[in-house]
This record gives C-alpha cells, sequence and structure tokens, in this order.
C-alpha cells in the first residue's frame, strides 16, 4: 500500500517535471497565434515591424555623436557583422561585471563610443536599431549562455520568474510553467518565449521590446513594474531568453 | 515625414496583373479616445490615399476612422510602360506626402 503511494506520488513528480520544460515541446508564441497573425509576420511586406526595420537600417548608417561615426563605421555590412548576434542576448560583460541586453548594448556603444546622446527608453529610434540588428539573426536558434559568470544572474532570474508578486501574488510560472497552452480569459497563455522581440503587437499597435511586455505582465498582477534600468529585468531577460534557447529567432514579430 | 514601404515587383510584364502592398506608419488617431486627464484626442489619420503609375490613377482610398494605426493596403494593378509607382495620401493636419518606386516594364 506504502509502495503504491509512494510510486503514486513519483509518478505525480515524474508528470509534474515533465511539464516544466523538458528541452523540446517549447512553442513559440507564434504558434500559438491566429493564422492571420502568423501571415502577418510571415510576409514582410505585411509585417508593420519592418517599418520599424526600416528606420533602424537608416540609423545604422547614419553618423551620430561626438565621434561622427555610424554603426556602420566600425560593424560594417549588418549582414555579415551582426548575424547571431542577437541569440545570444542577454550576455555577459566582463568589464561591467554583469550580464547586459541587446539594447544596453546598444545603448553602450552610443553613449560610450559614439558620444552621442543616449536613445530613449521605447524610443522609436531604439526599437528600430534593436529590431534591425535582431533582423540579422532571424532563422537562427537562441543560444544564451548559461555557464560561467553568467550564472548567479540566471538563478536571480529563475528567482524572480518563480516569485509571487503583487496584489494577485502570482508567479511568472503559475501561468506561463504551470498553465501554458489553456486560456486566460479569450487568449492562449503563451510559454513566454521572447524569440521575436522587439515585436509588434496588435494590441499595442506598434512595436514593443521585452521590457514593455514586463512592464505589462508585472502591471497585469498588480505590481509595481520595475523601472527600465533595473537589474532585476535584465535577470528576468536573461531568464527567459535562456529558457527560450532552441527556438528560432523571429524578430520582427507580431503578436496579438 | 512619415516611413512608407512600397513593396512591388521592380520588374512586371506588360498588362500582367501584380500585386502592390503599402504599409504606413502613421497613428490613425480615431478622434473617439480620451487622454488620462479626459481631453478627447484630436482625430489625426490619411483620409485620401491615390497610387498612380507613371503619372497615371491605379488606385484611390478613402481612409475612415475605423482603421487602425499603421494602416496595410494592398491591391492589384497593371502597367503598359516603365515608370514611377507613386503614392500620395494626405492627412488631417493637411500634408501630403508622396513617395514612390521605379518599376520597369518588360
Amino acid at each position: 500500500m506504502i509502495r503504491q503511494a509512494t510510486l503514486a506520488v513519483a509518478v505525480m513528480l515524474a508528470l509534474g517535471t515533465g511539464i516544466v520544460l523538458a528541452g523540446d515541446g517549447k512553442r513559440s508564441g507564434y504558434d500559438d497565434a491566429s493564422t492571420e497573425t502568423r501571415a502577418m509576420q510571415d510576409d514582410d511586406a505585411a509585417n508593420p515591424g519592418f517599418l520599424w526595420v526600416a528606420q533602424g537600417e537608416a540609423l545604422w548608417s547614419a553618423p551620430a555623436g561626438a565621434s561622427s561615426r555610424s554603426c556602420a563605421g566600425c560593424h560594417g555590412d549588418t549582414a555579415a557583422a551582426m548575424r547571431g548576434v542577437a541569440t545570444r542576448y542577454p550576455m555577459f560583460d566582463s568589464t561591467l561585471g554583469r550580464p547586459i541586453t541587446l539594447e544596453g548594448r546598444i545603448q553602450q556603444c552610443r553613449t560610450e563610443r559614439q558620444g552621442a546622446p543616449a536613445l530613449p527608453v521605447e524610443s522609436d529610434a531604439m526599437l528600430g536599431l534593436t529590431a534591425y540588428v535582431g533582423l540579422q539573426s532571424r532563422g537562427m536558434p537562441m543560444a544564451v549562455a548559461e555557464d560561467g559568470p553568467v550564472r548567479p544572474f540566471l538563478d536571480a532570474g529563475r528567482r524572480l520568474f518563480e516569485t509571487r508578486m503583487g496584489q494577485f501574488n502570482l508567479s511568472c510560472a503559475q501561468c506561463h510553467d504551470r498553465l501554458a497552452g489553456q486560456r486566460l480569459a479569450g487568449s492562449t497563455i503563451p510559454q513566454a518565449h521572447p524569440n521575436g522581440y522587439p515585436l509588434y503587437r496588435l494590441e499595442w499597435q506598434g512595436m514593443g521590446s521585452l521590457y514593455r511586455r514586463l512592464r505589462n505582465c508585472l502591471t497585469g498582477v498588480r505590481a509595481e513594474p520595475f523601472p527600465p534600468d533595473a537589474p532585476e529585468l535584465v535577470a528576468l531577460s536573461l531568464y527567459l531568453a535562456w529558457r527560450a534557447n532552441g527556438l528560432t529567432v523571429e524578430t520582427p514579430a507580431v503578436r496579438p | 515625414m512619415v516611413r512608407v514601404l512600397i513593396n512591388a515587383p521592380k520588374q512586371v510584364r506588360v498588362r500582367e496583373p501584380f500585386e502592390v502592398k503599402l504599409l504606413i506608419n502613421h497613428p490613425m488617431e480615431s478622434g473617439q479616445r480620451r487622454d488620462t486627464f479626459g481631453q478627447a484626442i484630436p482625430r489625426e489619420i490619411i483620409h485620401t490615399l491615390v497610387c498612380s503609375m507613371d503619372g497615371e490613377d491605379v488606385f484611390q482610398a478613402d481612409l475612415f476612422p475605423a482603421i487602425s494605426a499603421n494602416p496595410f493596403l494592398a491591391f492589384w494593378a497593371v502597367a503598359a510602360r516603365s515608370g514611377a509607382l507613386m503614392v500620395r495620401f494626405t492627412d488631417d493636419q493637411g500634408t501630403t506626402q508622396t513617395d514612390s518606386i521605379a518599376i520597369s516594364v518588360a
């Protein structure tokens, strides 16, 4: 009897862990989107994200700041220089001693190397540049490092993901790990993989970064959102990106 | 100046229909919404759009407030000779913008 009960518990545990990210079985938000939304993402001529990509492309070769250098001035041709770059972010920066997001890296290049004023968070220019760089990795699998100095930050991100927050007292994991694929009102709960950012969201009628998405989620559970430069956001973005490893980059994605 | 993406084949055959896809970066503010202070946000939409091929109108549209931001328009056209595919639109502020791409007809 006791043995049977132990077996039952073991089976339940195995099932429980099976649901949580078994490596494969990862579903991009694309897979849960409607046929129309997918068609919009699939056709570059219909994907509104390309309006921002076009802006990013123009900015890439526009000289900026005291150095009067453009991104292209150092990096050259984007297709070659930026290929696969977005798959590795957020990545550890040894000089800073902490991980940095792709937006953070672009900002760092701008302020430190170009000597230009920082681009405002969530500005069209910032979204455009990130989308343009991200596009060069489209179709490549996410490959965020998990070992080495980045480990403690990844663990911090995981803890945040599993921490209950806000007046609703909900953690990210409760919905996006355990209830993914089920419904929240009319929408399917996605697995929360950030493989298409910055993306065009129909609800926003505009482009947004992962930061905007997380701010939405946090206010959704009635928690105070982290400020844009909070280390918690980088840790959480890092964990989410690592969690999506293996899924292909879809930047600029279209989501409902 | 708002950003406009015109997608059409660079080369088409004489009198063979080809598809033109337009994406325009525009807020298309309906005029029905209020801001956080309760003030009405004035309407600001593109209301007229004309597309011409080598000076000849091939497509014309009146747009209304129910059209979402960053409108996407697609239509089919035929061309008799090479020239510029030109898009011209006017918004509520009275600004008219023109964008074009070259299409060669073989």
